[in-house]
């Protein structure tokens, strides 16, 4: 989903950009604030993953291929606010060394896929935390749930740029139907990978998966000697 | 558990994970879809793929990912990978051990838990 130079104005990126800027400035606060200091090598760990899992993409319908974004993933692993920055950290990669993703949609690319996707879901996975029972295997779908919706979401911000500021002859209305279709199968992919990846995360080492930090509660009462 | 086995097993799942985003990178890049992502699709439908202008570093030594002067694809699109995984985690590494030490540096006495 990474846009490339030109199919949103100059004003609308540089919108996007002011949006992405203050919302990367929140989350390095709030990181700073909040990151456990174990957390600190796992976050490069999933930005390096999500770089990994993002190249490999997965035909959804004939001719047209998804790939993870990752941003729910990396949310439900090291909080939201690291999270954004992991997958910022991807796209700031891609733009830079691989082509991919204008750079003047970088703004654009950092809000849809960052923070949308991933405040958005993350709001989504707390909500389904809320409803289904404490076990591993509840968070993991939770996750995967999540993460579906969470592609969803970010072709919806993409599809209001679109209407804002889109270059393209196409209606919002056909753009919006075509956007958010295909994303939902992309979705369902983005939803096994997560769901997978964070069971596994919570198999092997489950005290470092921060959307699941309630299930350790007994642990941290004797980590803070109480 | 003691700290010390504790850290060495964080280690060890650091080291895995990172094998598991290199083999991905290096092995498992070659294989994946070729056809347009969602949004390519979308503007190739809709009739605006053409409002796409060339990238700044359209010709750049890993655009595309792909290696320059690697001529194999798989193994041009592998490399491509592996570095892109090497470069996103040092960058990341370096960037949330710059925001542990603003943290430290603005309160070293109470430890904050994730919620």
């Amino acid at each position: 989903m990474h846009i490339p130079d030109g199919f949103i104005n100059a004003s609308t990126s540089l919108g996007a950009g002011a949006v992405a800027a203050g919302g990367l400035g929140v989350s390095l606060r709030r990181t700073a604030q909040t990151l456990e200091d174990k957390q600190a090598p796992l976050a490069g760990l999933v930005a390096a993953y999500i770089f990994a899992v993002q190249m490999l993409n997965f035909p959804v319908a004939a001719g047209t291929s998804g790939h993870l974004l990752g941003a729910v993933l990396a949310a439900v692993l090291v909080g939201p606010w690291a999270g954004v920055i992991c997958v910022a950290v991807v796209l700031l990669v891609q733009g830079l060394l691989f082509a991919d993703g204008g750079l003047t949609a970088l703004g654009l690319n950092i809000t849809n896929m960052a923070l949308v996707a991933g405040v958005g879901g993350y709001a989504v996975f707390l909500l389904l935390r809320r409803v289904l029972p404490a076990t591993k295997a509840a968070v993991a779908g939770a996750a995967g749930v999540a993460a579906g919706i969470s592609v969803v979401l970010a072709s919806i911000a993409f599809v209001v740029e679109y209407a804002v500021g889109g270059t393209g002859g196409a209606s919002v209305g056909t753009v919006t139907a075509a956007m958010v279709g295909v994303h939902t199968l992309i979705g369902v992919g983005e939803g096994i990978i997560t769901a997978l990846t964070v069971g596994v995360v919570l198999g092997v080492r489950p005290d470092l998966v921060h959307g699941a930090a309630d299930l350790r509660a007994p642990l941290v009462l004797e980590a803070a000697g109480r | 558990m003691t700290r010390a086995v504790r850290s060495s097993n964080l280690r060890l799942f650091l080291l895995g994970g990172l094998l598991v985003a290199v083999g991905l990178g290096l092995f498992v890049s070659g294989f994946a879809s070729s056809a347009p992502d969602g949004l390519s699709k979308v503007a190739e439908d809709k009739g605006f793929a053409a409002e796409a202008r060339q990238h700044l570093f359209e010709n750049g030594p890993l655009a595309g990912y792909a290696v320059k002067g690697v001529d194999d694809e798989r193994l041009s699109t592998g490399l491509s990978g592996l570095i892109g995984v090497l470069v996103t985690f040092g960058v990341g590494l370096a960037l949330f051990a710059l925001v542990r030490v603003m943290r430290s540096g603005r309160d070293r006495s109470e430890p904050t838990r994730a919620p």
